[in-house]
């Protein structure tokens, strides 16, 4: 199959459709909104549903519903919708239902503006809804990816009974690059548990409510129990030129691809960076952290927000080496210049500690 | 010898309510309150419809919130208000079961408006079951929107003010207006009359979904008499008292017999038809081998400028495009973030035969500049030895650096002898390839048909393309 070139946006709704995904309910937002228009445009086409809901708390219950049905579904907001589906998605981690959310940032808070932030770090891998639950976060850094997350997403949601939020910004969702879409899903397997044609009148019950404390408690380490087992299996990360750094820059997204450029011009320059990228922001790939952290005399995190993800570095690392932080905030992306300038400035001081 | 009768639970219930803590056999519900009437007004219409292994009861939050210990159905908890959007999908998801939205009117008229609303609106194939008692029972007796005037609750103690809150709000009128819905009737279970025509709305309104008629709602008046502080042996005759006038009963919508029939049958799509749809059947492009004129030409970043409209985005997505066809790694990104602002539109492309790393950089190995405003702003950003491009017709200045490389192309005048002036990026993507050898002419002659929307356009491409090259070519 040829490659095409694509937008990122567009390229979520088509490996949707390949990974099987009956149907797409959304609320119009800037820059989500062209996932819902390339939505709009193919998931009729095969039948499936595309419906625009009235709002996006309405969406977010939409996908509880058709989830509780037993079939691939998703929705896709930015931050300020996000922030209104928080309630929904803590009923789909308590419900354990399967759905894939996307999440394309904008500027914060309030109304903030529609350009690239990665300022929902903290209310998607934090859990910004109630309750102990965890959601399974992946973060693209091409159209590629895009593509490729999107159907892990829909996997990993089945295989887990979880919802997975795929975060991405702007950027990534406005860039055009070549994507190479596999084949479609065959079959799906039937969801026993589910409420789909054919359902156990006794046993099949979606519902997030324990009223017996014992019972939510019970229920409560079963959750925990599958998210200890999803921490042990499903981290994903990209570790480049990390062999030999002496500093180690972390991003994700967009950041990743700027921080590419930073290492590859440091290489040019015969300085010892490497990037580590997580891929999955929750599990958060802190052991590979670690590992860095054996070599390397300081990690430099660079993000869109004012430092979230750092927070996590910081704690996988619990003070072993330093770890410093460089953002951009407002919808402004840091030049490769800009970063390189700064990364010269840790690595210089890195030098000087371990000397 | 007389017939023994044996009183049995419908066979809509559970036999044993194993789901609730504590006893089995009884249900949550106070003493007097109207739900467990009605829940058995419903399990007795399941199990004469015939429908229980197809019906999914949506509970809501309030009192009627285990909804699922007691029918033996399909059971499904959800967010307060929320129940007809999780029904809407239920429904879409599974078309051929029997989608049962079981509501309260905090739960229905208060916080769910919007999504009752918009569900009726659309005309979703469900049945909502809503019970109004004009109060919140489950959370201590507060204010409902369709508490009475004058009403003490806990959050109106000095009775229900219309001045602060309003009057009692009418959700089947209120409903019955919209076009969307089919069949919308108020009752009451306040004695056996009135529980006789709830029974028959109830199995009327499970029918309608049934027929594939579309939306159906029966609001059913009943009683709180824990909520409302009445002993429930004068319960009956306060509701007659004070909630008949404001609730007027009876059908409020029927348009069931003007309803065409709807059945969806899902499809399963085969991976060819998926393919087919998405437009992913497309061929392998052909590769037209093509040298570099210079080794510093290689794996550039080009940056395209100028004004709204003259073709900007849509060149640089054609050079990304082509580039891709001829195997190599290339990102196109449009302006985005506080340079939009000033005058000029812009994107970014990358061609490489490594993995990009950042899509944009501050300083570009190629320049395009369409009008004056972008080659000022940009001309500056050049890389040092890089290659500045620009349309001589439109810009009226001359390039200052002597560092890079300079090309003045009349992009514009040569489309406009072509006769189409906006041409112009075509022609200028003529000359780049020709001044660089990054992509031949055959490569980017298979690309133009693919990328344009207006295929009308294609020839005249064709012919810019060329003529583009053909200037650099004769320098």
């Amino acid at each position: 199959m040829a490659k095409e070139l694509i937008k990122g946006n567009e390229a979520v709704v088509k490996a949707a459709l390949l990974a099987g995904c009956q149907s797409f309910y959304g609320y119009p937002i800037t820059p989500a909104s062209e996932i819902a228009h390339a939505g709009a445009l193919f998931f009729p086409r095969l039948g499936r549903t595309f419906l625009q809901a009235e709002s996006e708390i309405a969406s977010i219950n939409m996908v509880y519903g058709a989830a509780a049905a037993g079939e691939r579904t998703m929705t896709a907001s930015s931050s300020p919708g996000i922030s209104l589906k928080q309630e929904g998605m803590s009923y789909l981690a308590g419900a354990e239902l399967p759905c894939l959310i996307v999440d394309v940032m904008r500027g914060g808070p309030g109304l903030g503006n529609i350009a690239p932030e990665q300022s929902d770090y903290n209310q998607i891998v934090k859990g910004g809804g109630h309750g102990s639950y965890e959601l399974i976060v992946l973060a693209p850094n091409s159209a590629q990816e895009m593509a490729d997350f999107t159907r892990l997403a829909f996997d990993l949601a089945d295989k887990w009974r979880n919802p997975v939020v795929l975060l991405t910004d702007g950027y990534i969702g406005q860039m055009m690059e070549p994507v190479e879409f596999g084949e479609s899903v065959g079959k799906l397997p039937r969801k026993e548990w589910s409420l789909t044609e054919g359902f156990n009148m006794d046993e099949n019950l979606v519902s997030s409510i324990f009223l017996d404390t014992d019972e939510l408690e019970a229920h409560n380490a079963h959750l925990q129990a599958k998210y200890r087992k999803i921490e042990a299996e499903e981290i994903r990360y990209e570790a480049y030129q990390c062999d030999d750094a002496e500093l180690v820059l972390m991003g994700f997204g967009i950041v990743s691809r700027i921080l590419r450029s930073v290492v590859d011009r440091a290489r040019d320059e015969g300085l010892k960076i490497g990037l580590l990228r997580p891929k999955t922001l929750w599990p958060f790939p802190k052991d590979a952290i670690r590992e860095v952290a054996g070599t390397a005399n300081k990690i430099l995190t660079v993000e869109l927000n004012f430092g979230q993800m750092v927070d996590d570095v910081r704690l996988a690392l619990n003070g072993s080496i330093p770890v410093e932080f460089y953002g951009r905030q407002g919808g402004n992306v840091p030049t490769v210049e800009e970063v390189y300038e700064v990364a010269k400035t840790h690595l210089s001081a890195a030098a000087d500690v371990s000397a | 010898m007389p017939k023994k009768l044996v009183l049995e639970r419908p066979k809509g219930f559970y036999e044993k309510f194993e789901r609730k803590p504590g006893d089995k056999s009884n249900t949550h519900y106070c003493p007097g309150c109207g739900h467990g009437v009605i829940h058995k007004l419903i399990a007795e219409a399941i199990e004469d419809l015939g429908i229980q292994d197809r019906v999914i009861m949506v509970s809501p939050v309030g009192c009627s919130v285990f909804v699922y210990y007691y029918f033996k159905t399909g059971n499904i908890q959800v967010a307060h208000g929320r129940a007809p959007a999780v029904a809407t999908a239920l429904k879409r998801a599974n078309p051929k079961a029997i989608v049962v939205s079981y509501q309260g009117d905090g739960d229905l008229a208060a916080i769910g408006g919007n999504n009752i609303l918009q569900a009726a609106n659309r005309g979703e194939h469900i049945t909502v079951f809503f019970v109004n008692n004009a109060i919140y029972g489950m959370t201590g007796g507060q204010m409902a929107p369709t508490t009475l005037p004058g009403m003490k609750t806990t959050t109106t103690p000095y009775g229900r003010d219309e001045d602060n809150e309003g009057p009692p709000m009418k959700v089947s009128e209120l409903l019955a207006t919209l076009d969307g819905p089919t069949y919308i009737e108020r009752t009451a279970v306040w004695d056996n009359k009135s529980i006789a025509k709830t029974r028959m709305a109830i199995r009327k309104a499970l029918q309608c979904q049934m027929d594939g008629k579309g939306f159906s709602m029966v609001e059913t008046l009943a009683a709180c008499p824990s909520g409302w502080k009445v002993d429930p042996k004068n319960q009956y005759e306060w509701m007659l008292e004070n909630m008949q006038p404001f609730f007027p009963l009876g059908v409020k919508k029927d348009i069931r017999d003007e309803r065409e029939s709807w059945h969806r049958t899902p499809r399963d799509n085969s991976a060819e038809e998926v393919s087919e749809a998405l437009d992913l059947n497309v061929p392998d492009p052909k590769l037209f081998p093509s040298e570099y004129k210079k080794d510093s030409y290689r794996n550039p970043s080009i940056k395209l400028a100028g004004f709204g409209g003259q073709g900007i985005l849509s060149a640089g997505a054609m050079l990304a495009n082509s580039a891709m066809e001829q195997g190599y790694h290339s990102s196109w990104i449009p302006s985005y973030g506080p340079e939009m602002r000033g005058g000029t539109a812009y994107c970014f492309v990358n061609i490489s035969d490594q993995e990009i790393g950042s899509p944009t950089v501050s300083h570009p190995d190629v320049l395009m500049a369409f009008n004056r405003p972008s080659l000022e702003k940009f001309e500056a950003d050049v890389k040092t030895g890089g290659l500045l491009m620009y349309d001589s017709t439109i810009i009226d200045v001359e390039p200052t650096r002597t560092d890079i490389e300079v090309l003045a192309v009349p992009a514009t005048k040569i489309a406009d002898g072509l006769g189409n002036t906006r041409m112009a990026n075509t022609v200028m993507t003529g000359a780049y390839l020709a001044q660089t050898g990054i992509l031949s002419r055959e490569a980017m002659e298979q690309t133009i048909p693919k990328a344009l929307k207006r295929k009308n356009l294609v020839d005249a491409n064709y012919l810019a393309l060329k003529a583009g090259m053909e200037f650099v070519e004769n320098q």
